[in-house]
């Protein structure tokens, strides 16, 4: 049912924890249906330098919150904000059908923690 | 790797006896059971003994006993069965909240053709009240329709009493019995039910070989038709092999019955006991002693269903959850939302299902591995986090 990558980021999950102190923070989904993932953002110079996330839900959802992780630690804000979910699937190798709308929500997270950091700078 | 298997209530193994069985029937003795001659006859044979051996451990007439596909064709026939036999009568039926979807499905489709469906609920151990039942009998209901025991969660229901205050009133009473069955005692007449759905392949016999009880001289109507096989009731050639694997496996199941329950109800006590006394954050769902002796159904809160199912068969044990990812909807299961429970916490079941080749080592090997995967998801879960922060104050049901 799931990719061996799915399964490798399932099993061997990226950058699982919090950041103390983070520069931003997005959360997605809602207990109700199931998922609920949050990234923490440690940003220097306009860069991603460190990235954290926390997930409530299934396989694909822990799999895409640590692959999402993976793709934007390093990146400039703009980059990572090019990051979208069907590129993470993609780099997961794909996901089940029924699972590419409610367990892959990660780059909206990541999207999400963004602009709480950017919200905070224009303050 | 070790493997373990604890998810009987979706199938269990062909039993080695009823393979053989079955086999003899695949292999040698082919006949079509209507045919005149030798091959036949030895057919027809197998038929007529293995609804003997079933009608036997139901308490039934032989003739009582037709043979179908499984649970849901059973529960079809019964429930639509009646209810075209009966509009004359009337076009109301009473089901339950918790009724597996092969019941509530067929119920449905009828409220589409005219009837009227009323859908009991359940307490928070997923009991029907018989109470329910009988403030929701009128004049035009013609059948009660409640399962016997539940799938998701082994809660058994109050049949008898059902089944009492249907017979009064005249109604026809359907159980679907195909968790029950052969686990704990079935019996047509104690339960005083008119039509029971049996399944093969919950009591170790192979998949596709089903059966339904019709009590004599009820009103119901036949739904395929076609030839004159099982008394124009079910048409079409009999399943030879799976009628006779059903009739060897209900043979064995009424043979061991009381010592198989006891030795299952230990294993599955002692699973009950360690797991709920080493966690925080945990629930029995379910009845807590009117449950069947295989069955256990647990919340983790703050854990997704589908995740631990993962974890615990990448360490080769096999369960099942009532998760939302693996009912094949968004919705998580519709027994445990019914039963009151929060979705959050919904998502989080895990149903354990002991059957006859699980011992003391299986359970003491999933106990083992049980720790390292509840810690790790939790850790991971941001829902914990919440909790383990600010409780005090917060005021979310994964919080109480």
């Amino acid at each position: 049912m799931y990719t061996e990558k799915v399964m490798d980021h399932f099993t061997n999950p990226r950058n699982v924890g919090e950041i103390t102190e983070p520069s931003g923070v997005g959360e997605v989904g809602n207990p109700t249906c199931g998922d609920i993932m949050k990234i923490f953002l440690k940003v220097e110079d306009n860069i991603i330098k460190d990235i954290k996330f926390k997930t409530f839900g299934c396989g694909a959802a822990i799999a895409t919150s640590s692959m999402v992780t993976e793709m934007a630690k390093g990146k400039t804000l703009d980059e990572a904000l090019q990051i979208s979910n069907k590129a993470v699937a993609e780099m997961l190798d794909g996901l089940p059908p029924q699972k590419m709308h409610c367990s892959n929500l990660a780059a909206d997270a990541l999207k999400k923690a963004i602009e709480d950091y950017q919200s905070k700078q224009t303050v | 790797m070790r493997r373990v298997y604890f998810d009987h209530s979706a199938t269990t193994p062909v039993h080695p006896a009823v393979a053989e069985e079955m086999y003899r029937y695949v292999n040698k003795t082919f006949g079509n059971p209507s045919s005149v001659h030798f091959f036949g006859r030895e057919a027809r044979k197998a038929v007529e003994e293995a609804r003997e051996k079933v009608a036997r451990a139901i308490g039934a007439r032989p003739e009582e006993v037709i043979f179908t596909s499984g649970g849901t064709e059973s529960d079809l026939m019964a429930i639509k069965g009646v209810a075209y036999a009966n509009r004359s009568k009337g076009n109301h039926i009473i089901t339950s909240a918790i009724e597996h979807h092969a019941v509530l499905e067929n119920c449905h489709a009828l409220e589409k053709e005219g009837f009227t469906v009323t859908v009991l609920p359940v307490d928070a151990d997923g009991m029907v009240s018989p109470d329910s039942v009988a403030a929701a009998i009128n004049d035009k209901t013609i059948l009660i329709t409640i399962m016997h025991a539940n799938n998701e969660v082994g809660t058994v229901q109050p049949i008898q009493e059902i089944g009492r205050l249907a017979r009064e009133k005249g109604i026809l009473f359907h159980t679907d019995a195909v968790q029950s069955f052969g686990k704990i005692p079935v019996n047509v007449d104690e339960l005083m039910v008119d039509f029971i759905s049996i399944s093969g392949h919950k009591i170790y016999a192979p998949k596709g070989i089903g059966a339904l009880y019709i009590r004599k001289g009820v009103r119901w109507l036949p739904i395929s038709l076609g030839g004159g096989q099982e008394r124009k009731r079910r048409p079409g050639t009999e399943n030879v092999p799976g009628i006779a694997a059903l009739g060897k496996a209900a043979e064995i199941a009424l043979d061991n019955m009381a010592d198989e329950a006891a030795r299952l109800t230990l294993l599955r006590d002692r699973i009950i006991k360690e797991v709920m006394e080493n966690y925080s954050n945990i629930r029995l769902n379910g009845h807590p002693t009117r449950r069947l002796p295989n069955h256990i159904n647990f919340s983790f809160e703050f854990i997704e269903g589908e995740a631990l199912l993962l974890s615990l068969d990448l360490q080769g044990v096999a369960a099942s959850s009532g998760s939302a990812c693996t009912s094949g909807s968004l919705e998580p299961s519709h027994v445990l939302l019914a039963m009151g429970l929060p979705p959050e916490i919904a998502h989080g079941s895990l149903r354990i299902t002991l059957g006859k080749d699980n011992t003391e080592e299986d359970v003491s090997y999933f106990l083992e591995v049980l720790p390292a995967i509840i810690e790790r998801l939790r850790a991971m879960s941001p829902l914990y986090h919440k909790v383990s922060d600010d409780c005090e104050t917060c005021a979310k049901t994964w919080c109480r």
